[in-house]
């Protein structure tokens, strides 16, 4: 696991502030908590000095009072680097990652669709996953939208 | 529609060339795509929030139904992340039952969809041929998990059946059989000038392209990029078994097919191995109903690339979160790429040539008996003696064919 344990600590040498915020969790797994200020910096970072060039895919989570978002970041050697931050509900606005990952653009679509994060930056193309006639503000990942909540489409039913 | 100087053509989300729905908007001048946009989302079915509001064992089969062609590999995916966070110790003949049945899934995949290829191009004798020796890995699924797709081998803590002697020796003698056929789609694909004219060129994408927009699997390895997460992040048994990551760098249709066929080979060899060297043990553990709290992120080589499956367990017999990305979702954006300044005819081959997913039919088929008109269920052997006497009273027999083909020397 020595390449784990340095990836670990030229994170926190450059980052002093996630200082014990990054573990190893087995061997090619690691889990890093970043504050939203600094994720876009960190992810940076990752990808142009660590040696990242992939980017799995992006979770969004539903976390009660917060809506976290995990970027699943891989190097070539099979080692994933899940970093995550978390967000305000009331404003859950983060910057895209597409100017590094163009194949971000589905990801980040899913959590503007399905946890109604706002994505600054992200280009202007089709929704994803949702039906275009699908109703603002309803977001069916959050953990208060349940399932059979009645859905009028936008612009009332066909006939 | 009219945009500016260009034709612009909406084709889908229902349209002939493919068997699921996807929409796509192309820009046209002429007969060149200038610009495709693709927009999917047709087939969300809401099974990442279904998840959470089951437990964990309901969850399993209906991962294993995301899709019907790799079902085994959301089913192994999830296992594995939740056996990961609830600290499992998953039996070593187990992990090796798991990789035997990926790997007859990767066989019939890719079988599939050489068929497929064959069928797009107008080459529908090599779909024929392609889809019938596939029966011969169903049959294997069929006999070694009791269904054709959705095998429901996984459990929490390992798999629900075991491997018989006799199983062994029908795999290596299908395997035998599988080889020697797929030899000769090799020779087809490395001889036949119409086959490697109508490939070569068409859905381009470079290497440097598909590094850019994280193509996965044998899309990304005909662009010459080593990336199989079966080799970088080994799993189940593939950190103890011999095997090469095939690569191409035609950059191109031509070679995802060289992969895809180069691919079989190499499953043959790896099913060989793992039926040769299957340890004795149980096949099962016991795994507990409620999972502690953690998380986990797997990732899984299935036939069409990475699958990746994020878990967080909060300590209940319930998934607090469950997050999929199936390998066609990476591969979307290459096709949108590949499809840029080729022509419109190329259009369904190049979208089949990342292989995208849809759904198969299951081995039992409820059909009214055509004699009484009553509503029954006919058995696989029952369906194709059916098929065999049908085109027989017209005329045609294939009850030869189909002896010799039973007895490995069709071609």
């Amino acid at each position: 696991m020595a390449e784990e344990q340095a990836i670990l600590e030229e994170l926190t040498a450059k980052f002093p502030l996630l200082k014990d915020k990054v573990r190893v969790q087995r061997v090619r797994r690691l889990f890093a908590q970043v504050p939203s200020d600094d994720v876009r910096e960190v992810f940076g970072y990752l990808v142009r000095e660590m040696n990242f060039p992939i980017l799995c895919t992006i979770t969004g989570l539903d976390e009660g009072a917060t809506l976290g978002v995990i970027y699943h970041l891989a190097r070539e050697s099979g080692i994933v680097l899940n970093l995550a931050t978390s967000v305000p509900k009331e404003r859950p606005a983060l910057g895209t990652v597409t100017d590094y990952f163009p194949a971000a653009d589905a990801y980040e679509r899913e959590l503007v669709d399905l946890l109604g994060f706002q994505v600054q930056g992200l280009p202007a193309g089709p929704r994803y996953p949702l039906p275009d006639d699908w109703p603002a503000g309803e977001c069916p990942l959050r953990k208060d939208w349940k399932k059979g909540a009645r859905l009028e489409p936008e612009g009332g039913k066909e006939s | 529609m009219h945009d500016g100087e260009n034709i612009r053509i909406p084709i889908g989300p229902q349209h002939p060339a493919l068997k699921e729905p996807t929409s796509f908007s192309l820009a046209l001048e002429g007969e060149r795509i200038l610009q495709a946009g693709v927009r999917l989302g047709y087939n969300h079915r809401g099974i990442e929030k279904a998840c959470e509001e089951r437990t964990y064992i309901q969850d399993l089969y209906l991962v294993e139904r995301i899709c019907g062609i790799c079902s085994h590999s959301h089913a192994t995916c999830f296992c594995m992340a939740v056996e990961e966070i609830a600290g499992t110790e998953l039996p070593k003949r187990a992990a090796y039952i798991r990789t035997l049945v990926a790997e007859l899934e990767r066989v019939h995949s890719h079988l599939l969809w050489l068929g497929v290829a064959g069928h797009e191009i107008g080459f529908d004798t090599l779909l024929m041929y392609t889809w019938r020796d596939r029966e011969t890995v169903m049959d294997l699924l069929a006999a070694l998990t009791g269904n054709r797709v959705n095998y429901g081998i996984n459990t929490f803590g390992g798999v629900r059946r075991d491997v018989s002697p006799e199983q062994k020796a029908a795999l290596l003698k299908g395997m035998d059989l599988l080889e020697e056929r797929t030899k000769y789609y090799i020779s087809v694909a490395s001889e036949e000038p119409t086959l490697i004219e109508r490939l070569s060129g068409v859905g381009t994408l470079s290497h440097a392209d598909a590094v850019r927009v994280g193509a996965v699997g044998p899309t990304a390895r005909a662009s010459d990029v080593k990336r199989d997460t079966r080799k970088d992040d080994p799993y189940a048994a593939y950190g103890e078994m011999p095997f090469s990551v095939i690569t191409s760098d035609h950059c191109d249709v031509y070679g995802r097919t060289l992969v895809r066929v180069g691919e079989l080979m190499e499953s043959y060899n790896m099913i060989r191995w793992l039926v040769n060297n299957l340890p004795e043990g149980p096949i099962a553990v016991k795994f507990p109903r409620r999972v502690p709290a953690g998380e986990c992120f797997m990732r899984y080589e299935a036939p069409r690339g990475e699958d990746v499956h994020y878990v967080r367990a909060n300590g209940t017999d319930k998934p607090e979160r469950v997050k999929v990305r199936a390998p066609t979702l990476a591969n979307v954006q290459a096709v949108a790429h590949m499809l840029k300044d080729g022509y419109l005819a190329d259009m369904p081959i190049v979208v089949a040539a990342i292989d995208p997913c849809f759904s198969c039919t299951d081995r039992l088929i409820a059909m009214a008996d055509p004699h009484s008109l009553q509503p029954g269920v006919l058995t696989w052997e029952q369906v194709r003696q059916h098929g065999i006497e049908w085109y027989r009273r017209r005329g045609v027999d294939f009850t030869r064919l189909n002896r010799t083909f039973k007895c490995g020397e069709g071609g």
